[in-house]
């Protein structure tokens, strides 16, 4: 049974063939060659998957290819055409990746955070990136890195 | 790893021609809401339809309504909906600290309390809300709806009261007259996602008809009646808690797995009964700690 589907991937339209059993993350990475995304655990605990869909944050290992159709993805491709977001100079201003394997998933639920809580506080960011697991900083350089964004952009907004 | 079965897949637009597609398929058929449970289970082979009826773009069921003495949550309200929404906070606050509690952003921004209850796991956070404030299931099917009480829903492990070609279209929860306090109390093995090991939610209204059911601690969540009745009307103090405590094992009937042991769910049962009891009277009272403060 295939279905044609037309998703908006990082601003650009997509028709994509695909099966109902096809799932969004395996789609973005071999169909539409979107490979920020990870395959981690592949049951919703590690959101090295997380892709913004329709701006909010999902487990794409947890969304039938199908039930994007009509939908626009975002991944950390697409957050800025024209290079860095602030919030991504921080992460690497401050050092806040080893392997790196995470920081698609933890740069997209930051941006989700700070799109909602300008201003969140060290208890905040730590509830926005729960769902996201790390196995090599320990987490305090990335908070580190979400809360001098949030501090900078409260600066640049007056 | 994909998804290696294989199944066809529907997405109706409205109730009637969902009602239709369920009715006229001989098969195994799955309904998809958020699919944070049935696409793990779909990629675990722990379900094989042969047919996924997606609900997603069926008008009217993502709607949280207040109906003065209840407020209705749509079967497509997802956790993050009920998180930000003022009237579920200012007049159902269990909800909102259940929803907090639940998975991550990334999973509440999908998973639906209505798909919650559906899936039935022992240790789904919404069931032990839900029957301390007396929901009402509402279903629609071919013979007509259904009202099922959230006391009759739940029947084992990922078994419900749903019947065939039936769909849950929203839960009704009762607001209780004249003022609450509650807690919903939930142990992990760590903050941030973690399934529950064991939970309990506490109703305390005015008049000290407390409301008391355990997550995760038995085959289905579960009222704890004769801890119930043990309080009905009373002045909690530190000897009627201590009897309340020692009913618990009377009520829950945890299992060793891989989350705990079932010593430690039951003894750590007996804890959050007690701390819940005291946050809930408190809040009660006005002077308890904010909704969302974890107890444990």
């Amino acid at each position: 049974m295939r279905m044609d589907v037309s998703v908006t991937v990082n601003g650009e339209p997509w028709l994509l063939s695909v099966e109902p059993n096809d799932v969004l993350l395996e789609t973005l990475r071999s169909k539409v060659g979107v490979k920020s995304p990870k395959i981690g655990c592949e049951r919703g605990d590690c959101g090295s998957c997380t892709v913004l869909l329709d701006g909010h944050t999902v487990r794409s290992c947890l969304v039938l290819s199908v039930e994007a159709d009509g939908h626009e993805v975002v991944t950390i491709e697409g957050l800025d055409d024209e290079g860095l977001t602030e919030l991504q100079q921080f992460f690497v201003d401050m050092n806040s990746f080893q392997c790196g394997f995470c920081a698609p998933g933890i740069v997209l639920a930051a941006t989700e955070l700070l799109e909602e809580n300008p201003r969140p506080t060290r208890e905040d960011v730590q509830e926005a990136i729960g769902g996201n697991l790390c196995r090599c900083t320990g987490y305090d350089p990335i908070i580190d890195a979400v809360l001098a964004a949030a501090h900078a952009g409260g600066e640049a907004t007056g | 790893m994909t998804i290696a079965q294989v199944f066809d897949y529907e997405r109706p637009e409205t109730l009637d021609e969902a009602l239709e597609i369920l009715i006229g398929h001989a098969g195994d058929v799955r309904v998809l809401a958020g699919g944070t449970d049935l696409i793990a289970w779909l990629r675990d082979e722990a379900v094989a339809p042969d047919l996924v009826v997606d609900i997603k773009r069926i008008e009217g069921l993502g709607e949280i309504v207040d109906e003065g003495d209840a407020l209705s949550m749509g079967s497509l309200v997802t956790f993050t909906h009920l998180l930000n929404s003022e009237p579920v906070a200012a007049r159902l606050p269990l909800i909102s600290e259940m929803a907090a509690t639940v998975a991550s952003t990334g999973i509440r921004n999908r998973a639906t309390m209505v798909g919650n209850i559906c899936s039935a796991v022992p240790s789904c956070d919404a069931g032990p809300v839900l029957l301390v404030y007396g929901a009402v299931v509402h279903t629609v099917g071919v013979a007509g709806t259904r009202r099922i009480p959230i006391d009759e829903w739940f029947l084992g492990p990922r078994m419900t009261a749903l019947g065939r070609g039936e769909i849950v279209t929203k839960v009704l929860v009762p607001v209780p007259p004249g003022g609450h306090g509650a807690a919903f109390v939930r142990l992990s093995r760590y903050e941030g996602e973690d399934l529950a090991q064991a939970s309990v939610a506490i109703l305390a209204p005015p008049d000290h008809r407390f409301r008391v059911a355990f997550g995760a601690v038995a085959d289905t969540p579960v009222r704890a009646r004769r801890v119930e009745a043990l309080l009905e009307g009373k002045a909690l103090d530190p000897v009627l808690v201590a009897r309340a405590m020692a009913l618990v094992s009377e009520e829950i009937s945890p299992i060793t797995d891989i989350r705990a042991s079932k010593e430690y769910r039951l003894r750590m049962s007996e804890v959050m009964l007690q701390r819940g009891l005291k946050a809930a009277v408190e809040r009660l009272e006005g002077n308890g700690p904010s909704y969302g403060t974890n107890l444990m």
